[in-house]
């Protein structure tokens, strides 16, 4: 009943609308219409936002300098985090909160290589590759240590890496006894600031490196397709063929490798490492990104390009709040305020309002059928809520229509496909 | 659920208590003070042998250099050869501290060291001690409590740190002051007492202006932004104020990327505070411009109050420890030495 009601509504109400909903139903739609906005603000309060100018820094090299060039750069290690958050949340169900935390083991861990017992090395004690392939050694193993409480032992995923989340920063003061190393030379900069001669920010180039590996992986395997498929029904799953443990526990490793690399970006930046206050807080932005990309935090289907998008919107906020001055204490409360828009945002009840807007907009920008005109007045009194009763019964219809059409993808639906 | 984190934040909580060292060393100390007290022992340990019980509350020494070497200094003295029982306890949140200070007067401490997270929320456990019979001893940070609830307060004066810094600055004669100012976790009295002083003067000068004010809650990677963002904007600025020196140095780590000379002599001056090890070189190379010492070493001045109060004597109230500022234009290498941290 419900497919015909569909397929009249096409119909009826033409092309147009549909396109319109094909843009706003797509899951890039929301992160974009976010870029779009923050870039119009910023462009009222003042054009020189947009200014990029070539700079030298201080150690004589090129360098890019402006706001989105800002943007790009700090927002990196969030875009980074945000595919590993993304690929937990799709197969669990469920969020890293410990992400902050095993960044500071990570990186303590490449320092300890890097500085040896010495606080101050005059010169480096290890090659810098080999930091980092130690660094992700640790960060993978500890994303094991989660996805083997998450996958084997089905424990909540909050509650599990909760655990990493408590003892994650002391175990990082205890890799390197409590000291805070400093890492000698120019070439470790490089990974968080430029290398010379290539005036734009490495992070950006790292980030790249990140998306096309995972693009390669949810591309030529088959990890995209069952992840999706743990998240939506793991005993269905399981009874294809998939191993669902063996797919969250891949997940979990995922974002460990994800979060040595943003280790890496994070101590580069200052050469140094402060156990307790590196990366604070960023397991909640990671997550904020994959929410903002239009992902269901629930899990299943997903998204992965909107969840980056998500990230540099989350960058995009910042830098602008704190153009305009805003205390940097009260910038959580500003991410609240986007938090509580989005879920206002996919709640139902406010999409039936919406959707009805969109109709009464495009029946009555096109009123020539008589057919079409009853559902404009219907859509018009489920807007205003000022309908007849008769009116009213034709609007729930075909509010059920919109929402049924709308979450033709949910995973209800696939599952029970 | 709530059961479950619950149990799960008390295993993992008791686990690092396990773990820490200290609480090794209690059931040591038991059985070592008996064959101590036939041997030699260079400790004058009071109460016919009896060692001293504290209960040591600090913040976490991962927070900064300084308060890694605060408690380096607090454990290199309460030990004990040195005549003291003491458990450590460590948080960065006031009310987790206070959870710690009760368990402490339960276990029946004689002295409760305090470095308060925050100044305020002290009262009604402080009463708790003092009906306990347990004496309290301030150090490094002051609370809003009446003076009669604790024996005496070691405390470098924040205010007074400012001041000097402040100073300082108005020494350089600059033509004009256009300060960006990166506070620490507001609230603290460190952030109290070098905001207040530098607030000050901006609303009493003309010529002072501040550019941004913005906490970076003792963060160097927020500070970075922080510089970062004004840098984009396209302000004027020719002093970095930042309330410690992990934020200085991400302020200049931005600096750097944009190409703003910074040090002495050049465009802008850097200041920051607690006087890291690395920093003073910093200023000895005149990458910044100035230092304010935070003296972290307060083991030694508890130790002579508890010593005084064992043989009777009262002490002052506050105590105020010697504090230096440093200039790169005078500082020399035995300063890095003698007081870097």
């Amino acid at each position: 009943m419900d497919k015909k009601k569909i397929e009249a509504n096409k119909k009826g109400s033409g092309n147009a609308a549909s396109l319109i909903k094909r843009i706003t139903g797509n899951q890039l739609f929301i992160p974009i219409m976010a870029i779009v906005l923050l870039a119009l603000i910023n462009l009222i309060a003042g054009p020189s936002f947009f200014r990029v100018k070539l700079i030298n820094n201080n150690d004589g090299n090129p360098q890019f300098s402006g706001s989105l060039i800002t943007i790009l750069d700090y927002g990196s290690e969030l875009a980074i985090l945000a595919i590993g958050m993304t690929l937990v949340t799709a197969a669990s169900g469920g969020q890293d909160i410990s992400v902050g935390a095993t960044i500071a083991i990570a990186g303590s861990a490449m320092l300890r290589i890097l500085c040896g017992s010495n606080q101050h090395p005059e010169t480096l004690k290890a090659p810098i590759i080999v930091a980092f392939l130690v660094a992700c050694l640790v960060g993978m193993l500890c994303g094991a240590f989660n996805g083997a409480l998450v996958a084997i032992f089905k424990i909540q995923p909050m509650i599990a890496t909760l655990i990493m989340f408590t003892a994650g920063r002391s175990i990082a003061a205890w890799i390197n006894s409590n000291r805070l190393p400093i890492v000698p030379g120019k070439e470790f900069k490089y990974f968080g600031g430029v290398i010379p001669g290539i005036p734009i920010p490495t992070t950006v180039f790292i980030v790249i490196i990140c998306i096309i590996a995972i693009a390669l992986a949810l591309k030529f395997t088959n990890l995209g397709l069952y992840t999706q498929a743990v998240g939506i029904n793991e005993k269905s799953a399981r009874l294809n063929g998939i191993n669902p443990i063996l797919i969250k526990f891949l997940a979990f490793v995922i974002l460990g490798l994800c979060v040595a690399v943003a280790a890496l970006i994070k101590v580069s930046r200052i050469s140094s490492i402060n156990y307790n206050v590196i990366a604070k807080d960023i397991e909640m932005d990671a997550i904020l990104a994959v929410a903002l990309g239009g992902n269901a935090l629930s899990g299943g289907k997903f998204n992965m390009w909107a969840s980056i998008l998500g990230a540099y919107v989350i960058q995009f906020l910042t830098t602008t709040l704190y153009r305009f001055h805003i205390q940097s204490d009260a910038l959580a409360a500003y991410k609240a305020v986007v938090v509580i828009l989005l879920v206002l945002f996919s709640a139902p009840k406010v999409r039936e309002v919406i959707s009805g807007l969109i109709k009464k907009i495009f029946s009555g920008s096109k009123g020539n059928n008589g057919k079409k005109t009853l559902t404009a007045l219907a859509a018009a009194g489920a807007a205003e809520g000022a309908g007849t009763d008769a009116f009213d019964e034709v609007s729930v219809s075909e509010d059920a229509v919109s929402t049924s059409e709308e979450e033709s993808d949910s995973k209800k639906e696939e599952a029970v496909q | 659920m709530k059961k479950v984190v619950a149990l799960i934040m008390a295993s993992v909580f008791a686990f690092s208590l396990a773990g820490c060292k200290k609480s090794d060393d209690k059931k040591e100390t038991k059985a070592e003070s008996k064959t101590e007290s036939k041997t030699e022992s260079k400790a004058e340990e009071k109460k016919d042998g009896q060692l001293i019980k504290v209960g040591i509350i600090n913040n976490d020494p991962n927070e900064s250099g300084y308060r890694t070497a605060n408690d380096a200094d607090l454990q290199k003295m309460f030990t004990k050869e040195n005549g003291y029982d003491a458990s450590f306890s460590y948080s960065l949140k006031n009310e987790e501290q206070i959870q710690y200070a009760k368990t402490f007067i339960q276990n029946e401490v004689d002295y409760l060291l305090l470095s308060a997270a925050d100044t305020a929320g002290w009262d009604s456990v402080l009463q708790d001690a003092k009906a306990a019979g347990v004496k309290v001893i301030l150090f490094d940070r002051t609370i809003d409590a009446d003076p009669s609830l604790y024996e005496a307060s070691i405390v470098s004066d924040m205010n007074k740190e400012g001041e000097t810094a402040v100073n300082w600055l108005a020494g350089q004669n600059l033509p004009e002051y256009n300060v960006i100012h990166i506070q620490g976790v507001m609230g603290s009295a460190a952030q109290q007492g070098r905001s207040g002083a530098l607030d000050k003067k901006v609303a009493a000068e003309g010529n002072w202006k501040i550019v941004k004010q913005q906490t970076a809650e003792w963060n160097a990677e927020k500070a970075q932004q922080i510089v970062q963002s004004v840098i984009d904007s396209g302000e004027k600025f020719n002093v970095i104020y930042a309330e410690n020196d992990d934020m200085a140095k991400g302020a200049v780590a931005a600096l750097d990327a944009a190409g703003i000379s910074h040090g002495v002599g050049k465009d802008v001056v850097v200041m920051g505070f607690d006087c890291n090890k690395w920093a003073l070189e910093e200023l000895l190379k005149k990458n910044w411009n100035y230092d304010g010492q935070c003296n972290p070493f307060q083991a030694s001045y508890i130790d002579s109050i508890i010593k005084d109060i064992e043989a009777g004597k009262t002490p002052e109230k506050t105590i105020i420890m010697e504090e230096k500022g440093f200039d790169a234009a005078t500082i020399k290498q035995e300063d890095v030495d003698n007081y870097g941290i």
